[in-house]
């Protein structure tokens, strides 16, 4: 009698989940079946579920055997792990400044200006990164010159793209992260920077006795989940300002899929790269939020 | 002074100002480049002229851009996305997000229907299965291709149950004994309690839609492109200037590629430009709630 109320209390609950899994289930678990054309000799006609010729591993083979596939690794793991890095370390450097300025008006008039490109699309930002950094008509160009430099190509020369992306990410992301850490910083119990100054602490101790610390478990946190993108070198970002110049240096597995998958219709092969990338990040991400649950009982849900 | 600050923090203090304005306005150049691009006279532009103010101010490529029918067919097809894309967002978000907000205690298949979306931001199938699903279900070209593979935005619902948590478990119990189901509960207790978050995920969900490109480039023929996309096939242009026929025509009316592309792009930018003081209002709650919580 008991647990037919209970389940008659609960029934509106479930109904609710209803649409969202209806569509996570259509959208997300059926592409993730759908995973299986890697193992297969995908024929369109036939479609996504149909009666495919089984190839084992053939397009995994097939994939290792391309002559650039090394090289479009290496450039997603230097891209991606440079970002991860600079993109850890300007934030906090960032924080830290911010946190020093007394003026509340600038510091808040900064902060509004630094995460404003964070809400802007890549497409657009592209568009003006372009525009900036042309050889012939750039503002960034135009300055060089006056200051006695040579032109760069920054997007068409490959000692310069991996930078320039790296750069142009952190020009955009910075302010959002610079966020977080900063509110790691007001939660730290302001009791501990008076008992410093008590202790004849400058500004340099208090920084590196009180703040950095203060805000430890956060650095930690975000270092330990920005694992799970070891393998995502920003495809909305390479995809809009890369060209086949700059292919040997700025070419990732995700523009590479797209390419192969996409333009050429090697739907199969491409699902094998594709594969390959989904199931290493699997790997990493769940490494990274099972490290943060352990470490700092970090919940996602 | 009365601080008695000595000489050294002194100058701390006006270094890190200096530098923070330095890094402030490295953000804002850029834009402020373009603005001035795109209202300058063609001449100038081309002769390089051009650097953070407009020369020979004209409004000449912004009248061209409105002239044209991509521009706002594209800019229709954005509008149509954002409206349908954004409700659905939210609705769903909430809808989501109330029961997973529950200990198990009051749903007891909880940790079943947790790990469910919780596995969707672990794993995907990637680019193309998910692209062979849309194209089997008939969706492409159509309006649903570009709002129904992402119309449950995980990171959105956990943002919105950990709002939820912080509503005291009293005013439910409350509620239920005076007769209330989930169903009021929800929309008319939590909904009206939960307005900040609401406000957030709708901003989210609004330039996020207003932001995607690539589904519109891979799901929609040329001619229904949403506006992200239409601007994406222009820049891509950007590097190989050898579309002649188009730069012929332009020269002819006495306009220039740069000032036309610079005009579109602040086009494209200006809605999260106007949206943006309450993305910043909301937002901060948003990353704390959401993400990291320290």
């Amino acid at each position: 009698m008991l647990k037919r109320k209970q389940l008659k209390r609960e029934l509106p609950l479930h109904l609710m989940l209803v649409p969202g899994l209806i569509l996570i289930f259509i959208f997300a678990y059926i592409p993730m079946s759908g995973i299986i054309i890697a193992f297969q000799q995908f024929n369109p006609v036939k479609g996504l579920f149909g009666n495919q010729q089984w190839i084992g591993l053939a397009n995994f083979e097939y994939v290792f055997s391309l002559p650039n596939i090394w090289q479009v690794v290496w450039n997603t793991l230097r891209i991606a792990i440079m970002k991860i890095v600079a993109g850890m370390f300007v934030p906090i450097v960032f924080a830290l400044l911010l946190n020093e300025v007394r003026q509340v008006f600038f510091k808040r008039i900064t902060q509004t200006i630094i995460y404003f490109p964070y809400f802007l699309s890549w497409v657009i930002l592209s568009g003006v990164l372009i525009d900036m950094l042309s050889p012939s008509s750039g503002l960034v160009n135009t300055l060089l010159n006056t200051l006695g430099f040579e032109s760069v190509y920054f997007l068409g020369n490959n000692n310069w793209f991996p930078a320039t992306m790296v750069v142009s990410d952190i020009w955009k992301n910075f302010g959002f992260n610079t966020i977080i850490y900063l509110a790691a910083i007001t939660s730290i119990d302001p009791v501990l920077y008076e008992a410093a100054e008590i202790d004849g602490a400058n500004r340099w101790k208090k920084i590196w006795h009180v703040t950095l610390p203060g805000m430890q478990t956060v650095i930690i946190l975000m270092m330990v989940l920005s694992l799970g993108s070891v393998l995502d070198a920003g495809f909305d970002q390479i995809f809009n300002m890369y060209s086949p110049q700059v292919y040997e240096s700025g070419d990732i597995i995700d523009t590479m899929v797209y390419r192969m998958g996409l333009l050429q219709a090697q739907y199969s092969a491409s699902a094998a790269v594709g594969l390959l990338k989904s199931g290493v990040s699997l790997l990493l991400i769940s490494v990274s939020y099972y490290s943060a649950y352990r470490l700092f009982d970090h919940r996602v849900f | 002074m009365s601080s008695g600050l000595s000489r050294g923090q002194r100058v701390f203090e006006i270094f890190n100002i200096v530098f923070l304005t330095l890094a402030a306005f490295a953000c804002l150049v850029p834009f402020i480049h373009i603005v001035a691009v795109s209202f300058s006279n063609s001449a100038a532009v081309q002769g390089g002229m051009v650097n953070l103010w407009p020369v020979n101010f004209t409004i000449e490529p912004y009248k061209y851009v409105m002239e044209r029918g991509e521009f706002w067919r594209s800019f229709g097809t954005t509008l149509q996305r954002v409206a349908i894309g954004a409700t659905l967002n939210v609705l769903l978000v909430v809808l989501t997000a109330y029961p997973l907000s529950k200990s198990v205690r009051k749903l007891k298949a909880r940790t079943i229907y947790v790990w469910i979306f919780f596995f969707v931001m672990l794993f995907n199938g990637g680019l193309i299965p998910n692209y062979l699903l849309v194209k089997e279900l008939n969706l492409l070209n159509t309006i649903w291709a570009l709002v129904l593979p992402g119309a449950v935005p995980v990171f959105s619902v956990i943002l919105m149950l950990n709002f939820f948590r912080e509503i005291p478990d009293e005013l439910e119990e409350a509620a239920y004994v005076d007769g209330a189901g989930h169903w009021r509960i929800l929309f008319q207790m939590y909904i009206p309690l939960s307005l900040p978050a609401v406000a957030t995920i709708s901003l989210f969900a609004i330039v996020g839609h207003w932001n995607t490109w690539f589904d519109g480039l891979i799901y929609m023929k040329s001619e229904n492109y949403p506006l992200q996309t239409y601007l994406q096939t222009i820049i891509s242009s950007f590097q190989n200037m050898e579309s002649l026929s188009a730069t012929d025509l332009m020269s002819l009316a006495n306009l220039n590629d740069r000032s036309i592309k610079a005009a579109q792009l602040i086009l494209g930018a200006l809605p999260v430009l106007c949206v943006y003081p309450f993305l910043q209002k909301y937002f901060v709650k948003g990353i704390r709630l959401g993400g990291v919580k320290g």
